[in-house]
């Protein structure tokens, strides 16, 4: 595959996640108007609109794109709407970039925002025998974190990964997060802490599994031409994007699912689907996990960040752990994976949150991140999946 | 009165309370699935009827692990209080796939190790007035059985 065409990056902005149980639109309208007065875009200049949508927000919620655009104050502009999980914010990013190259518009904003309920996400209401979704929680009690745990033990079994190391994850991502104006919990953890949370799913403790929270994130995206025209002479740009779905046969679990995919015939692909996810984007990006100068990674659970250390190339298999525990992972490290604070730090607010690991990217590569910056930040990858299969990864450069 | 033992949810198992079998999907090629409607396509098949199979009843845990709290709705907890539930992910050899159930009563995350072989069985989900809903869930082995 070719290079892809780059956009710029003209602007970011974000509301702080929390809690609060105030209306989506509010968190994402104030996160859209702080990304155009960074980009210094004025609303009426926007030619598309990009909405991530929410599914927990009842009806304007899945018809985000326009939802905002109201709120912003309608302009006659193109809008889209997308949903795909954890995954709905690349996707709403995919679609404004393909607007631009295609000409379509010149300058774009994409939003994401949501407001969550407490506790563990759940499934629609209603008998719904044919949704895998509603069947893992009715027949087997399998809530999110169950399969979390899942993979956390497995890597316990395979690599002898411990829980002291899924501690220290949420440690570093911790002591990362304390630095962020925008990071729900500002709290620096200790191994202690971690280990006197209880358990909600073995291995996992509380502290370790993400939270669902409020907040909303948004992108000002242009051409290149666009950007040089408007003075924005070095923006960091989208270099990459990757929406790869898994190879016929995904062999390992994964949620929603109650089962995955027989190999009993046809041989499974070399590289399995979170590491198919990421050589997409290296490939979209021409680059290689060599030129990463740091990385966003969805830590739903800590255990699960040591898993993408070695789906993004990284570390090699199994030897996460090590990097973890030199400290390179960590800011001043070789490859600081999370300065923003991660997952830990924020909880997940799902359509707003792959569009903050992009604002986290542009802020760290433009040398605007305060205590938790980068040294010298070039090339960055954020990286996460929708469940039902839905990779989303993104590159920037500077 | 003995109350009627009725499937949680109907097509996913079969009721042989001696040998139970979970209901999968094979397409023309011969690859597997679950469930057989909902469990994904071979794009390597060749289009053709996905026949109704009854997958093997043992397996070796892949991984496993447990809800230390209260599962929400859909899920119907079958004690109360609450006990937590345990989970396990199970590699079917012939079938090459990895299917997840809950671990019978009586055992917990500590009392399992990945590889263990475990049994297919059908066993309580939750109970009203009239009816025992039931589920497969996985019975792990004993040394020799």
């Amino acid at each position: 595959m070719a290079k892809v065409e780059e956009v710029a990056i003209l602007g970011v902005g974000m509301h702080q996640w929390g809690k609060w149980g105030r209306n989506f639109v509010e968190y994402g309208v104030v996160a859209a108007r702080a990304a155009l007065a960074d980009a210094n875009v004025d609303w009426k200049d926007i030619g598309f609109v990009s909405g991530a949508n929410t599914v927990r927000c009842g009806y304007p919620g899945y018809v985000s794109g326009s939802t905002f655009a109201k709120a912003l104050g309608f302009t006659g502009c193109q809008v889209a709407s997308s949903y795909a999980a954890c995954a709905s914010g690349t996707t709403a990013l995919s679609v404004a970039r393909a607007q631009i190259l295609a000409g379509v518009c010149d300058v774009a904003l994409v939003v994401g925002a949501d407001t969550t309920p407490k506790g563990f996400l759940a499934p629609n209401a209603g008998d719904r025998h044919d949704d895998p979704d509603w069947l893992r929680f009715r027949l087997v009690g399998a809530t999110n974190p169950v399969y979390f745990a899942l993979h956390a033990r497995r890597r316990m079994a395979l690599y002898g990964a411990t829980k002291e190391d899924f501690a220290h994850v949420k440690v570093k991502n911790s002591r990362h997060g304390v630095h962020n104006p925008y990071a729900r919990f500002t709290k620096e953890y200790t191994v202690e802490d971690i280990e006197n949370s209880p358990t909600v799913s073995d291995p996992l403790r509380l502290l370790e599994i993400c939270a669902t929270s409020d907040g909303g994130a948004a992108i000002v995206v242009s051409s290149l031409e666009y950007a040089r025209a408007h003075g924005h002479t070095n923006p960091v740009r989208v270099a990459g994007i990757s929406l790869t779905t898994p190879t016929y046969p995904d062999t390992v679990l994964d949620l929603p699912y109650m089962a995955s995919d027989s190999a009993a015939i046809t041989a499974a692909p070399d590289d399995d689907f979170k590491v198919s996810i990421a050589k997409h984007v290296y490939e979209e990006a021409g680059v290689g996990p060599e030129d990463l100068s740091l990385a966003e990674v969805y830590d739903l659970s800590s255990a699960l960040e040591l898993d993408w250390y070695e789906h993004i190339g990284i570390a090699k298999k199994g030897e996460a752990e090590l990097l973890l525990r030199a400290g390179e992972t960590s800011i001043g490290g070789r490859i600081p994976v999370n300065p923003s604070g991660g997952l830990g730090a924020f909880g997940e607010a799902v359509p707003a949150q792959a569009i903050a690991q992009v604002c986290e990217m542009t802020w760290q590569l433009r040398g605007e991140a305060g205590k938790r910056q980068v040294e010298g930040a070039k090339v960055a990858l954020s990286i996460n999946q929708g469940l039902f299969g839905h990779g989303s990864s993104v590159i920037v450069k500077r | 009165m003995a109350k009627t033992r009725v499937p949680a949810v109907d097509g996913l198992f079969t009721m042989d309370a001696a040998n139970p079998r979970l209901i999968g999907g094979k397409a023309p090629n011969g690859s597997y699935c679950f469930p057989k409607d909902l469990g994904g396509t071979d794009p390597y098949s060749p289009l053709g009827t996905i026949e109704a199979v009854e997958l093997s009843s043992r397996g070796r845990i892949w991984s496993y692990t447990n809800s230390c709290y209260p599962p929400p709705p859909p899920f119907i907890s079958r004690h109360e209080p609450f006990v937590p539930v345990t989970v396990a992910a199970v590699e079917l050899d012939l079938e090459k796939m990895v299917v997840l159930g809950q671990v019978v009563d009586g055992f917990t995350v500590d009392d399992l190790s990945v590889g263990m072989e475990v049994e297919l069985v059908l066993d309580t989900l939750y109970e009203d007035d009239e009816h025992e809903y039931l589920v497969w869930k996985w019975r792990p082995l004993a040394a020799g059985e």
